[in-house]
């Protein structure tokens, strides 16, 4: 028993010193992670609603941060636009228009919180198990050097139906969301 | 690679615990963007590790992020109307729809 016990202390202090080593290699990238991590739990778990966008914008930041680690500039660039500046004011001014809500004396979650924890628990248990057994066969080499300039080319040449076909669904949402919004008979 | 995949998978999870347990719609929908955000991680890891000869990926993670933009717009208009008709968004007590 205590053998046992003896080596899965080691297998710990094991990986342990491998997390450690990790930070050290990847600085960077794991402020972000720590970042993004600790603001997502807060994001669902704070009582106050405005908190929990205000904690959403950080994560949002951390992933902009992740994809400039990722070379992925352009990505980043529409990530601070589209989600920090457009989705999250969206959210925000939807939480002042339903504002009396917002109070911290309501229970923001319901009463299947052990069992939602199980399945989020059950589905990273999965999840992560598989990305370390599998392996896949990563290539070293460098993205396209004029990474925002190949992009546009891709969109306006091989991609040219999606984007159309996006166009479309952002015309079709914004249609929609007037006449929802809309008052009757206004 | 390793480790952009596993924050995302944690990110997803996350987003599915807030998507389970939360009581406000405004709630559900920001878990609903930290898993698009996972997703979009996910897919711009695999173009720089697995494809870095064209950015496919990032091409994807681009139509989501407008996807996931439409969805909000859409969501929120949904989330008011019923804050109107119902004086309330509390996800439990809206369920005329359930048959």
């Amino acid at each position: 028993m205590s053998t046992i016990a003896v080596s899965f202390g080691s297998w710990l202090i094991d990986r342990f010193s491998g997390f450690i080593d990790f930070i050290y290699m990847n600085p960077v990238f794991s402020l972000l992670a720590f970042i993004i991590i600790l603001s997502a739990l807060l994001v669902v778990s704070l009582k106050n609603i405005f908190h929990c966008a205000l904690f959403l914008i950080l994560a949002l930041f951390g992933v902009a941060g992740i994809y400039i680690l990722l070379h992925a500039e352009f990505l980043a660039a529409v990530q601070v636009l589209i989600y920090v500046g457009a989705i999250s004011i969206l959210i925000i001014f939807a939480i002042m228009l339903t504002s009396q809500l917002a109070s911290e004396k309501i229970k923001q979650s319901n009463e299947q919180v052990w069992v939602a924890l199980v399945v989020c628990l059950g589905f990273l248990l999965i999840t992560l198990g598989s990305l370390l057994r599998s392996t896949w066969n990563v290539v070293e080499a460098p993205l396209p050097a004029d990474n925002i300039r190949t992009l546009g080319k891709l969109i306006m040449t091989d991609f040219v139906l999606p984007f159309e076909v996006v166009s479309v669904v952002l015309l079709a949402a914004l249609i929609g969301a007037v006449v929802l919004a809309r008052r009757e008979g206004a | 690679m390793y480790q952009y995949l596993a924050l995302a998978g944690i990110l997803f999870a996350i987003g599915i615990f807030g998507v389970l347990t939360r009581r406000n719609a405004i709630g559900i929908l920001m878990s609903l963007e930290l898993m698009f955000n996972a997703v979009n991680i996910n897919l711009v890891a695999f173009n720089k590790y697995i494809n870095p000869g064209d950015l496919t990926g990032q091409i994807f993670a681009v139509f989501i992020v407008v996807i996931a933009a439409a969805e909000a717009v859409v969501g929120l208009a949904i989330v008011l109307l019923l804050y109107r008709n119902w004086k309330g968004i509390d996800i439990d007590h809206i369920n005329i729809m359930k048959w």
